[in-house]
Protein backbone atom coordinates (compact mmCIF):
# COMPACT_ATOMS: atom_id res chain seq x y z
CA UNK A 1 0.00 0.00 0.00
CA UNK A 2 1.46 2.99 -0.71
CA UNK A 3 -0.82 5.41 1.63
CA UNK A 4 -3.35 3.95 4.30
CA UNK A 5 -5.06 5.65 6.80
CA UNK A 6 -6.08 4.22 10.00
CA UNK A 7 -8.82 5.19 11.95
CA UNK A 8 -8.54 9.02 11.34
CA UNK A 9 -10.03 11.45 13.97
CA UNK A 10 -9.67 15.09 12.99
CA UNK A 11 -11.02 18.24 15.08
CA UNK A 12 -11.95 21.23 13.23
CA UNK A 13 -12.07 24.30 16.15
CA UNK A 14 -14.11 22.02 18.52
CA UNK A 15 -16.04 19.88 16.09
CA UNK A 16 -14.92 16.78 15.42
CA UNK A 17 -15.31 16.74 11.70
CA UNK A 18 -13.34 12.98 10.76
CA UNK A 19 -14.98 10.63 12.99
CA UNK A 20 -12.64 7.74 12.67
CA UNK A 21 -11.90 7.17 8.89
CA UNK A 22 -9.88 4.17 7.21
CA UNK A 23 -9.20 4.13 3.73
CA UNK A 24 -5.93 2.66 1.53
CA UNK A 25 -5.00 4.17 -1.55
CA UNK A 26 -2.22 1.44 -3.78
CA UNK A 27 0.33 2.75 -6.42
CA UNK A 28 -1.20 3.44 -9.81
CA UNK A 29 -4.31 3.70 -8.43
CA UNK A 30 -6.71 6.93 -8.76
CA UNK A 31 -8.96 6.36 -5.67
CA UNK A 32 -11.57 9.28 -4.66
CA UNK A 33 -13.48 10.27 -1.86
CA UNK A 34 -16.57 11.56 -2.73
CA UNK A 35 -19.57 13.38 -0.38
CA UNK A 36 -21.80 16.49 -0.36
CA UNK A 37 -20.47 19.37 1.34
CA UNK A 38 -18.83 18.75 5.01
CA UNK A 39 -18.88 15.47 4.76
CA UNK A 40 -14.87 15.73 5.47
CA UNK A 41 -13.11 15.12 2.13
CA UNK A 42 -11.09 18.43 2.21
CA UNK A 43 -10.08 17.69 6.09
CA UNK A 44 -9.00 14.25 5.06
CA UNK A 45 -6.90 15.80 2.61
CA UNK A 46 -5.77 18.53 4.43
CA UNK A 47 -4.49 16.52 7.20
CA UNK A 48 -2.97 13.72 5.31
CA UNK A 49 -0.85 16.78 3.91
CA UNK A 50 -0.18 17.85 7.23
CA UNK A 51 -1.73 20.97 7.76
CA UNK A 52 -4.36 19.86 10.09
CA UNK A 53 -3.86 17.65 13.38
CA UNK A 54 -4.38 14.39 14.20
CA UNK A 55 -6.24 13.88 17.24
CA UNK A 56 -6.36 10.17 17.07
CA UNK A 57 -5.39 7.56 14.03
CA UNK A 58 -2.46 7.10 11.39
CA UNK A 59 -1.26 8.01 8.18
CA UNK A 60 0.89 5.59 6.59
CA UNK A 61 3.06 6.25 3.95
CA UNK A 62 4.93 3.73 2.25
CA UNK A 63 4.97 1.64 5.05
CA UNK A 64 6.30 4.59 7.32
CA UNK A 65 4.14 6.28 10.12
CA UNK A 66 3.91 10.20 8.93
CA UNK A 67 0.99 10.98 11.12
CA UNK A 68 3.59 13.26 13.42
CA UNK A 69 5.86 14.55 10.26
CA UNK A 70 5.40 18.07 9.64
CA UNK A 71 3.60 19.58 6.71
CA UNK A 72 7.13 20.77 4.95
CA UNK A 73 8.39 17.08 5.25
CA UNK A 74 5.59 15.56 3.41
CA UNK A 75 6.35 17.30 0.04
CA UNK A 76 9.59 16.18 0.10
CA UNK A 77 8.90 12.49 0.81
CA UNK A 78 6.09 12.47 -2.40
CA UNK A 79 2.64 13.78 -1.03
CA UNK A 80 1.33 17.31 -3.09
CA UNK A 81 -1.74 18.70 -3.40
CA UNK A 82 -3.18 20.85 -5.64
CA UNK A 83 -5.72 22.25 -2.85
CA UNK A 84 -9.14 23.48 -2.40
CA UNK A 85 -9.99 26.70 -3.98
CA UNK A 86 -6.51 26.35 -6.00
CA UNK A 87 -4.37 28.45 -3.84
CA UNK A 88 -3.17 30.19 -6.77
CA UNK A 89 -0.02 32.60 -5.06
CA UNK A 90 -2.08 35.67 -6.86
CA UNK A 91 1.30 37.74 -6.98
CA UNK A 92 3.39 35.48 -8.66
CA UNK A 93 3.79 34.40 -12.35
CA UNK A 94 2.68 31.16 -14.02
CA UNK A 95 6.50 30.35 -14.02
CA UNK A 96 7.17 31.41 -9.87
CA UNK A 97 3.99 29.48 -9.11
CA UNK A 98 5.19 26.18 -10.89
CA UNK A 99 8.68 26.79 -9.11
CA UNK A 100 7.28 27.22 -5.67
CA UNK A 101 5.72 23.32 -6.59
CA UNK A 102 9.26 21.81 -6.59
CA UNK A 103 10.61 24.39 -3.98
CA UNK A 104 11.63 21.80 -1.21
CA UNK A 105 13.08 19.58 -4.71
CA UNK A 106 17.04 18.93 -4.18
CA UNK A 107 17.57 18.97 -7.96
CA UNK A 108 14.90 21.98 -8.69
CA UNK A 109 18.18 23.11 -10.92
CA UNK A 110 18.54 20.07 -13.10
CA UNK A 111 17.29 18.34 -15.92
CA UNK A 112 14.88 16.29 -14.88
CA UNK A 113 13.45 19.94 -12.95
CA UNK A 114 13.18 20.95 -16.69
CA UNK A 115 11.70 17.86 -17.91
CA UNK A 116 9.18 17.77 -15.49
CA UNK A 117 8.06 21.55 -16.59
CA UNK A 118 7.96 20.07 -20.36
CA UNK A 119 5.49 17.47 -18.97
CA UNK A 120 3.56 20.64 -17.44
CA UNK A 121 3.59 22.96 -20.34
CA UNK A 122 3.26 19.48 -22.22
CA UNK A 123 0.04 18.22 -20.44
CA UNK A 124 -1.04 21.91 -20.34
CA UNK A 125 0.14 24.16 -23.42
CA UNK A 126 -2.39 27.17 -21.85
CA UNK A 127 0.24 27.53 -19.07
CA UNK A 128 3.07 27.50 -21.69
CA UNK A 129 1.20 30.23 -23.32
CA UNK A 130 1.06 32.12 -19.80
CA UNK A 131 4.59 31.85 -18.25
CA UNK A 132 4.48 35.66 -17.35
CA UNK A 133 1.39 36.43 -16.45
CA UNK A 134 0.16 37.08 -12.78
CA UNK A 135 -1.35 34.00 -11.21
CA UNK A 136 -4.58 36.13 -9.72
CA UNK A 137 -5.06 37.59 -13.03
CA UNK A 138 -5.89 33.76 -14.35
CA UNK A 139 -8.96 32.68 -15.13
CA UNK A 140 -10.68 29.52 -13.24
CA UNK A 141 -10.16 27.15 -15.21
CA UNK A 142 -6.55 28.05 -15.96
CA UNK A 143 -5.80 27.89 -12.38
CA UNK A 144 -6.87 24.81 -12.20
CA UNK A 145 -4.47 23.76 -14.53
CA UNK A 146 -1.70 25.83 -12.69
CA UNK A 147 -2.71 24.32 -9.43
CA UNK A 148 -2.22 20.54 -10.97
CA UNK A 149 0.99 21.65 -12.74
CA UNK A 150 2.22 22.89 -9.58
CA UNK A 151 1.80 20.14 -7.62
CA UNK A 152 3.15 17.61 -10.47
CA UNK A 153 6.43 19.99 -10.19
CA UNK A 154 7.44 17.91 -6.92
CA UNK A 155 7.36 14.87 -9.10
CA UNK A 156 4.61 13.51 -6.57
CA UNK A 157 4.22 9.88 -5.64
CA UNK A 158 0.62 10.78 -4.59
CA UNK A 159 -1.40 13.45 -6.04
CA UNK A 160 -3.70 14.66 -3.86
CA UNK A 161 -6.44 16.44 -6.03
CA UNK A 162 -8.88 18.74 -3.98
CA UNK A 163 -12.34 19.49 -5.90
CA UNK A 164 -10.78 19.77 -9.66
CA UNK A 165 -13.70 21.11 -10.90
CA UNK A 166 -15.09 23.52 -8.44
CA UNK A 167 -16.48 26.25 -10.42
CA UNK A 168 -15.96 25.47 -14.13
CA UNK A 169 -17.69 25.03 -17.15
CA UNK A 170 -18.96 21.66 -17.97
CA UNK A 171 -16.69 21.37 -20.96
CA UNK A 172 -13.53 22.49 -19.01
CA UNK A 173 -14.90 19.72 -16.26
CA UNK A 174 -14.22 17.27 -18.47
CA UNK A 175 -10.83 18.22 -20.44
CA UNK A 176 -9.31 18.71 -16.38
CA UNK A 177 -10.56 15.18 -16.07
CA UNK A 178 -8.94 13.68 -19.11
CA UNK A 179 -5.39 15.35 -17.70
CA UNK A 180 -6.16 13.88 -14.26
CA UNK A 181 -6.67 10.38 -16.30
CA UNK A 182 -3.84 11.32 -18.29
CA UNK A 183 -1.05 12.34 -15.28
CA UNK A 184 -2.65 8.60 -13.45
CA UNK A 185 -1.66 6.59 -17.04
CA UNK A 186 1.97 7.88 -16.87
CA UNK A 187 2.29 6.55 -13.60
CA UNK A 188 1.11 8.66 -10.42
CA UNK A 189 -0.78 7.86 -8.12
CA UNK A 190 -3.90 9.81 -7.74
CA UNK A 191 -6.08 10.88 -4.28
CA UNK A 192 -9.39 12.46 -5.77
CA UNK A 193 -11.97 14.32 -3.34
CA UNK A 194 -14.67 15.31 -5.05
CA UNK A 195 -18.11 16.65 -5.37
CA UNK A 196 -19.20 15.95 -8.93
CA UNK A 197 -19.27 12.07 -8.41
CA UNK A 198 -20.13 11.24 -11.72
CA UNK A 199 -16.73 12.52 -13.39
CA UNK A 200 -15.05 11.12 -10.18
CA UNK A 201 -16.65 7.75 -10.32
CA UNK A 202 -16.25 7.13 -14.05
CA UNK A 203 -12.58 7.78 -13.86
CA UNK A 204 -11.36 6.41 -10.45
CA UNK A 205 -10.59 2.75 -9.80
CA UNK A 206 -11.93 2.96 -6.36
CA UNK A 207 -14.52 4.93 -4.33
CA UNK A 208 -15.36 5.76 -0.60
CA UNK A 209 -18.63 7.72 0.31
CA UNK A 210 -18.00 9.70 3.35
CA UNK A 211 -21.23 11.23 5.22
CA UNK A 212 -20.72 13.20 7.84
CA UNK A 213 -16.55 12.52 9.27
CA UNK A 214 -17.94 8.87 8.63
CA UNK A 215 -16.99 6.11 5.52
CA UNK A 216 -19.97 4.68 4.80
CA UNK A 217 -19.35 2.87 1.75
CA UNK A 218 -16.35 1.55 -0.29
CA UNK A 219 -16.16 0.03 -3.62
CA UNK A 220 -14.88 -0.54 -6.78
CA UNK A 221 -15.70 2.78 -8.43
CA UNK A 222 -17.81 1.44 -11.55
CA UNK A 223 -19.86 -0.76 -8.75
CA UNK A 224 -20.68 2.55 -7.21
CA UNK A 225 -22.06 4.56 -9.88
CA UNK A 226 -24.64 1.71 -10.64
CA UNK A 227 -25.31 1.73 -6.92
CA UNK A 228 -28.75 2.83 -6.37
CA UNK A 229 -28.82 4.96 -2.92
CA UNK A 230 -25.22 6.39 -5.03
CA UNK A 231 -27.15 7.17 -7.66
CA UNK A 232 -30.06 8.72 -5.83
CA UNK A 233 -27.53 10.80 -3.37
CA UNK A 234 -24.86 12.53 -5.86
CA UNK A 235 -25.53 11.52 -8.75
CA UNK A 236 -28.99 13.36 -9.17
CA UNK A 237 -30.76 10.37 -9.57
CA UNK A 238 -30.35 8.73 -12.89
CA UNK B 1 -2.15 89.52 8.82
CA UNK B 2 1.45 88.85 10.29
CA UNK B 3 0.87 85.41 9.72
CA UNK B 4 0.05 84.92 6.35
CA UNK B 5 3.26 87.77 5.77
CA UNK B 6 5.79 85.29 7.98
CA UNK B 7 4.30 82.65 6.15
CA UNK B 8 4.90 84.07 2.91
CA UNK B 9 8.63 85.44 4.25
CA UNK B 10 9.33 81.94 5.02
CA UNK B 11 8.00 80.53 1.84
CA UNK B 12 10.81 82.87 -0.18
CA UNK B 13 13.32 81.62 2.82
CA UNK B 14 12.18 77.95 1.63
CA UNK B 15 13.01 78.18 -2.05
CA UNK B 16 16.60 79.60 -1.07
CA UNK B 17 16.47 76.56 1.25
CA UNK B 18 14.74 73.96 -1.24
CA UNK B 19 17.70 71.86 -2.63
CA UNK B 20 19.84 71.70 0.67
CA UNK B 21 16.57 70.97 2.54
CA UNK B 22 15.67 68.18 -0.30
CA UNK B 23 19.06 66.54 0.50
CA UNK B 24 18.79 66.52 4.15
CA UNK B 25 15.41 64.64 3.21
CA UNK B 26 16.82 62.09 0.94
CA UNK B 27 19.72 61.37 4.17
CA UNK B 28 16.25 60.97 6.62
CA UNK B 29 14.01 58.83 4.13
CA UNK B 30 17.02 56.73 3.37
CA UNK B 31 17.22 55.71 7.01
CA UNK B 32 13.41 55.72 7.36
CA UNK B 33 13.07 53.38 3.90
CA UNK B 34 15.06 50.62 5.46
CA UNK B 35 13.50 50.66 9.03
CA UNK B 36 10.10 50.78 7.14
CA UNK B 37 11.48 47.52 4.97
CA UNK B 38 11.65 45.65 8.36
CA UNK B 39 8.03 46.68 9.16
CA UNK B 40 6.52 45.87 5.91
CA UNK B 41 7.91 42.56 5.77
CA UNK B 42 7.17 41.16 8.89
CA UNK B 43 3.56 42.68 8.58
CA UNK B 44 3.66 40.88 4.99
CA UNK B 45 4.12 36.92 6.86
CA UNK B 46 2.24 37.34 9.82
CA UNK B 47 -0.38 40.73 9.60
CA UNK B 48 1.94 41.60 12.77
CA UNK B 49 3.25 45.41 13.49
CA UNK B 50 6.81 44.24 14.91
CA UNK B 51 7.26 47.53 17.67
CA UNK B 52 10.63 45.76 18.86
CA UNK B 53 11.93 46.38 15.14
CA UNK B 54 12.72 50.53 16.66
CA UNK B 55 14.70 48.66 19.46
CA UNK B 56 16.39 46.49 17.02
CA UNK B 57 17.34 49.77 15.64
CA UNK B 58 18.36 51.52 19.22
CA UNK B 59 20.65 48.24 20.14
CA UNK B 60 22.64 48.81 16.51
CA UNK B 61 22.89 52.29 17.05
CA UNK B 62 24.82 51.89 20.17
CA UNK B 63 26.65 48.50 18.32
CA UNK B 64 28.03 51.72 16.02
CA UNK B 65 29.28 52.97 18.88
CA UNK B 66 31.17 49.87 20.55
CA UNK B 67 33.00 49.41 17.07
CA UNK B 68 34.00 53.34 17.48
CA UNK B 69 35.62 52.39 21.01
CA UNK B 70 37.08 49.28 20.24
CA UNK B 71 39.06 50.32 17.09
CA UNK B 72 40.18 52.78 20.02
CA UNK B 73 39.86 56.11 17.79
CA UNK B 74 38.13 58.23 20.07
CA UNK B 75 41.19 57.62 22.23
CA UNK B 76 43.70 58.44 19.08
CA UNK B 77 41.58 61.79 18.49
CA UNK B 78 41.96 62.78 22.33
CA UNK B 79 45.70 62.31 21.89
CA UNK B 80 45.91 64.67 19.19
CA UNK B 81 45.43 62.50 16.03
CA UNK B 82 43.48 63.62 13.28
CA UNK B 83 39.73 61.96 12.27
CA UNK B 84 40.06 59.85 9.20
CA UNK B 85 39.93 61.48 6.42
CA UNK B 86 39.01 59.99 2.62
CA UNK B 87 40.85 56.89 1.45
CA UNK B 88 40.73 53.22 2.21
CA UNK B 89 41.04 53.20 6.11
CA UNK B 90 37.89 55.46 5.51
CA UNK B 91 36.30 52.72 3.88
CA UNK B 92 37.41 50.23 6.51
CA UNK B 93 35.98 51.38 9.30
CA UNK B 94 32.82 52.32 7.54
CA UNK B 95 32.53 48.96 6.47
CA UNK B 96 33.44 47.50 9.89
CA UNK B 97 30.61 49.49 11.90
CA UNK B 98 28.03 48.47 9.02
CA UNK B 99 28.75 45.38 9.52
CA UNK B 100 28.60 45.32 12.99
CA UNK B 101 25.48 47.19 13.08
CA UNK B 102 23.65 45.15 10.31
CA UNK B 103 25.06 41.52 12.25
CA UNK B 104 23.65 43.63 16.09
CA UNK B 105 20.56 44.12 14.15
CA UNK B 106 19.70 40.41 12.81
CA UNK B 107 20.88 38.95 16.20
CA UNK B 108 18.49 40.83 17.98
CA UNK B 109 15.76 40.57 15.67
CA UNK B 110 15.96 36.97 15.62
CA UNK B 111 16.20 36.63 19.34
CA UNK B 112 13.04 38.92 19.87
CA UNK B 113 11.27 36.45 17.38
CA UNK B 114 12.18 33.31 19.51
CA UNK B 115 11.20 34.97 22.76
CA UNK B 116 8.51 37.56 21.93
CA UNK B 117 6.57 35.23 19.06
CA UNK B 118 7.75 32.00 18.47
CA UNK B 119 6.15 30.60 21.66
CA UNK B 120 2.73 32.76 21.20
CA UNK B 121 2.69 31.14 17.75
CA UNK B 122 2.60 27.47 18.83
CA UNK B 123 -0.10 28.32 21.16
CA UNK B 124 -1.58 29.87 18.37
CA UNK B 125 -2.81 32.86 20.43
CA UNK B 126 -4.97 35.40 19.51
CA UNK B 127 -3.80 38.35 17.41
CA UNK B 128 -4.02 40.89 19.96
CA UNK B 129 -1.60 39.12 22.11
CA UNK B 130 1.08 39.09 19.49
CA UNK B 131 0.82 43.30 19.39
CA UNK B 132 0.68 43.41 23.27
CA UNK B 133 4.06 41.10 23.64
CA UNK B 134 5.24 43.24 20.45
CA UNK B 135 4.50 46.38 22.66
CA UNK B 136 6.27 44.97 25.97
CA UNK B 137 9.07 43.56 23.76
CA UNK B 138 9.72 46.98 22.67
CA UNK B 139 9.44 48.57 26.00
CA UNK B 140 11.52 45.85 27.80
CA UNK B 141 14.67 46.24 25.21
CA UNK B 142 14.82 50.39 25.43
CA UNK B 143 13.60 49.95 29.09
CA UNK B 144 17.24 47.81 30.12
CA UNK B 145 19.49 49.82 27.85
CA UNK B 146 18.08 52.90 29.87
CA UNK B 147 18.73 51.07 32.97
CA UNK B 148 21.96 49.12 32.45
CA UNK B 149 23.12 50.29 29.29
CA UNK B 150 26.89 52.45 28.93
CA UNK B 151 25.37 55.65 29.38
CA UNK B 152 21.90 54.84 31.22
CA UNK B 153 19.53 57.73 30.40
CA UNK B 154 22.26 59.83 28.89
CA UNK B 155 22.72 61.15 25.64
CA UNK B 156 25.84 58.99 23.88
CA UNK B 157 27.39 61.50 21.40
CA UNK B 158 29.71 59.12 19.01
CA UNK B 159 32.76 60.51 18.76
CA UNK B 160 33.19 62.38 14.65
CA UNK B 161 35.71 59.45 13.66
CA UNK B 162 35.63 61.24 9.71
CA UNK B 163 35.98 64.67 8.81
CA UNK B 164 32.99 65.62 7.09
CA UNK B 165 34.17 67.37 3.41
CA UNK B 166 31.69 68.81 0.97
CA UNK B 167 32.30 66.53 -1.89
CA UNK B 168 30.15 68.58 -4.71
CA UNK B 169 27.52 70.47 -5.11
CA UNK B 170 24.06 69.94 -6.61
CA UNK B 171 22.02 73.03 -7.51
CA UNK B 172 24.09 75.43 -5.22
CA UNK B 173 23.70 72.94 -1.76
CA UNK B 174 26.70 71.42 -0.45
CA UNK B 175 26.45 67.88 -0.61
CA UNK B 176 28.85 66.41 2.01
CA UNK B 177 30.52 63.06 2.11
CA UNK B 178 28.44 61.94 4.85
CA UNK B 179 25.53 62.45 2.71
CA UNK B 180 26.87 60.19 0.16
CA UNK B 181 27.74 57.23 2.23
CA UNK B 182 24.17 57.62 3.97
CA UNK B 183 22.00 57.53 0.35
CA UNK B 184 24.56 54.77 -1.62
CA UNK B 185 24.62 52.87 1.37
CA UNK B 186 21.13 52.45 1.62
CA UNK B 187 20.48 52.07 -1.55
CA UNK B 188 22.63 49.01 -2.30
CA UNK B 189 21.52 47.81 0.70
CA UNK B 190 18.14 48.26 -0.50
CA UNK B 191 18.24 47.08 -4.20
CA UNK B 192 20.18 43.73 -2.31
CA UNK B 193 16.99 43.25 -0.68
CA UNK B 194 14.54 43.77 -3.66
CA UNK B 195 16.79 41.21 -5.33
CA UNK B 196 16.37 39.36 -2.80
CA UNK B 197 12.83 39.05 -2.10
CA UNK B 198 12.11 39.04 -5.77
CA UNK B 199 14.59 36.74 -7.13
CA UNK B 200 15.68 33.98 -4.65
CA UNK B 201 14.11 31.07 -4.30
CA UNK B 202 13.81 31.52 -0.25
CA UNK B 203 12.51 35.21 -1.35
CA UNK B 204 9.98 33.52 -3.16
CA UNK B 205 9.34 31.44 0.08
CA UNK B 206 8.93 34.82 1.88
CA UNK B 207 6.37 35.66 -0.95
CA UNK B 208 4.46 32.95 -0.87
CA UNK B 209 4.10 32.66 3.11
CA UNK B 210 2.97 36.58 2.49
CA UNK B 211 0.49 35.11 -0.18
CA UNK B 212 -0.93 31.76 1.22
CA UNK B 213 0.80 30.45 4.07
CA UNK B 214 -1.44 27.16 4.19
CA UNK B 215 -0.60 26.90 0.81
CA UNK B 216 3.12 27.44 1.32
CA UNK B 217 3.18 24.84 3.20
CA UNK B 218 1.73 22.62 0.97
CA UNK B 219 5.05 23.23 -0.88
CA UNK B 220 7.23 22.22 1.41
CA UNK B 221 7.85 25.86 2.57
CA UNK B 222 8.77 25.72 6.05
CA UNK B 223 6.96 28.70 7.12
CA UNK B 224 8.77 28.63 11.08
CA UNK B 225 12.16 28.86 9.13
CA UNK B 226 10.53 31.66 6.71
CA UNK B 227 9.29 33.81 9.72
CA UNK B 228 12.74 33.31 11.25
CA UNK B 229 14.45 34.55 7.90
CA UNK B 230 12.16 37.55 7.67
CA UNK B 231 12.76 38.91 11.27
CA UNK B 232 16.44 38.42 10.14
CA UNK B 233 16.49 40.43 6.90
CA UNK B 234 14.25 43.07 8.87
CA UNK B 235 17.04 43.53 11.68
CA UNK B 236 19.94 43.76 9.22
CA UNK B 237 18.23 46.04 7.13
CA UNK B 238 17.60 48.05 10.59
CA UNK B 239 21.06 47.49 11.78
CA UNK B 240 22.22 48.93 8.44
CA UNK B 241 20.01 52.09 9.03
CA UNK B 242 21.31 52.21 12.77
CA UNK B 243 24.80 53.14 11.69
CA UNK B 244 23.86 55.41 8.73
CA UNK B 245 21.41 57.25 10.87
CA UNK B 246 24.37 57.74 13.40
CA UNK B 247 26.68 59.18 10.03
CA UNK B 248 23.95 61.78 9.75
CA UNK B 249 23.19 62.52 13.58
CA UNK B 250 26.00 61.37 15.63
CA UNK B 251 23.95 60.62 18.60
CA UNK B 252 22.22 57.82 20.46
CA UNK B 253 19.67 57.37 23.67
CA UNK B 254 17.75 54.08 25.01
CA UNK B 255 14.71 55.60 23.14
CA UNK B 256 16.00 56.88 20.20
CA UNK B 257 14.70 54.14 18.40
CA UNK B 258 10.99 55.00 19.11
CA UNK B 259 10.79 58.22 16.92
CA UNK B 260 12.48 56.42 14.09
CA UNK B 261 10.42 53.58 14.63
CA UNK B 262 6.98 55.68 14.55
CA UNK B 263 8.37 57.03 11.81
CA UNK B 264 9.70 54.35 9.58
CA UNK B 265 6.25 52.57 10.29
CA UNK B 266 4.05 55.84 8.89
CA UNK B 267 6.44 55.50 6.41
CA UNK B 268 5.56 51.45 5.50
CA UNK B 269 2.19 52.61 5.45
CA UNK B 270 2.26 55.71 3.40
CA UNK B 271 3.63 53.30 0.88
CA UNK B 272 1.39 50.45 1.49
CA UNK B 273 2.25 47.71 4.13
CA UNK B 274 3.13 44.55 3.46
CA UNK B 275 4.71 45.69 -0.16
CA UNK B 276 8.22 46.33 -0.84
CA UNK B 277 8.48 49.07 -3.14
CA UNK B 278 6.31 51.02 -0.91
CA UNK B 279 8.04 50.77 1.94
CA UNK B 280 11.00 52.11 0.11
CA UNK B 281 8.93 55.04 -1.82
CA UNK B 282 7.18 56.21 2.16
CA UNK B 283 10.32 56.37 3.33
CA UNK B 284 11.63 58.56 0.81
CA UNK B 285 8.68 60.54 0.51
CA UNK B 286 8.29 60.94 3.92
CA UNK B 287 11.79 62.29 4.83
CA UNK B 288 11.41 64.60 1.98
CA UNK B 289 8.47 65.97 3.35
CA UNK B 290 9.68 66.45 6.64
CA UNK B 291 12.54 67.64 5.80
CA UNK B 292 10.85 70.07 3.16
CA UNK B 293 8.30 70.91 6.04
CA UNK B 294 10.42 72.21 8.63
CA UNK B 295 12.09 74.30 5.96
CA UNK B 296 8.90 75.63 4.82
CA UNK B 297 7.05 76.17 8.14
CA UNK B 298 10.68 77.22 10.13
CA UNK B 299 13.38 75.03 11.34
CA UNK B 300 11.67 73.51 14.07
CA UNK B 301 11.90 70.06 13.57
CA UNK B 302 8.50 69.18 15.18
CA UNK B 303 6.65 71.13 12.46
CA UNK B 304 8.28 68.81 9.62
CA UNK B 305 7.28 66.01 11.94
CA UNK B 306 3.36 67.60 11.94
CA UNK B 307 4.00 67.69 8.04
CA UNK B 308 4.89 64.30 7.61
CA UNK B 309 2.00 63.04 9.46
CA UNK B 310 -0.61 65.34 7.84
CA UNK B 311 0.59 64.50 4.14
CA UNK B 312 0.11 60.20 5.93
CA UNK B 313 -3.31 61.36 6.94
CA UNK B 314 -4.41 62.89 3.58
CA UNK B 315 -2.98 60.19 1.50
CA UNK B 316 -5.10 57.67 3.60
CA UNK B 317 -8.20 59.42 2.67
CA UNK B 318 -7.70 58.91 -1.00
CA UNK B 319 -5.51 55.53 -1.29
CA UNK B 320 -7.00 53.86 2.23
CA UNK B 321 -4.32 50.93 1.48
CA UNK B 322 -1.08 53.58 0.79
CA UNK B 323 0.56 54.39 -2.51
CA UNK B 324 1.32 51.11 -3.98
CA UNK B 325 -1.18 49.24 -2.44
CA UNK B 326 -1.31 47.08 0.48
CA UNK B 327 0.78 42.91 0.89
CA UNK B 328 3.87 41.42 -0.19
CA UNK B 329 3.52 40.69 -3.60
CA UNK B 330 -0.10 40.77 -3.76
CA UNK B 331 0.08 43.52 -5.97
CA UNK B 332 3.85 42.90 -7.67
CA UNK B 333 6.57 43.58 -5.19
Amino acid sequence: MLLEVENLHVFYGRIEAIKGISFTVDEGEIVTLIGANGAGKSTTLKTISGVRPVAQGRIIFEGKDITKMPAHKRTEIGISQAPEGRGIFPGMSVMENLEMGCYVRKDRKSNTRSADLARVFELFPRLAERKTQAGGSMSGGEQQMLAIGRALMARPRVLLLDEPSMGLAPMLIAQIFDIITEINQQGTTVLLVEQNATQALRRADRAYVLETGHVVKSAPADQLLNDPDVQAAYLGGH
Amino acid sequence: MTLSLGGFLTFAGFLSRFWPSTITGLVLGAVYALVALGYTLVYGVLRLINFANSEVFMLSAFGSFLTIEVLNIPQRLASGGDPIKTGWELVGVLALCLLVSVLIGGLSAVLVERIAYRPLRQRNAPRLVFLISAIGASFAISEAVGEWGPQRRKEYALTKFFKKEQLFKIFGADVYNSNVIVVVGAAIMALALVLFVSKSRVGRGIRAVAQDAETAKLMGVNVDRIILITFLVGGLMAGGAAFLYEIHTPFARYDVGFSIGVKAFTAAVLGGIGNVRGALLGGLLLGLIESWGSSLFGSDQNIGNVAAFVTLVLVLMVRPSGLLGESLGRSKA
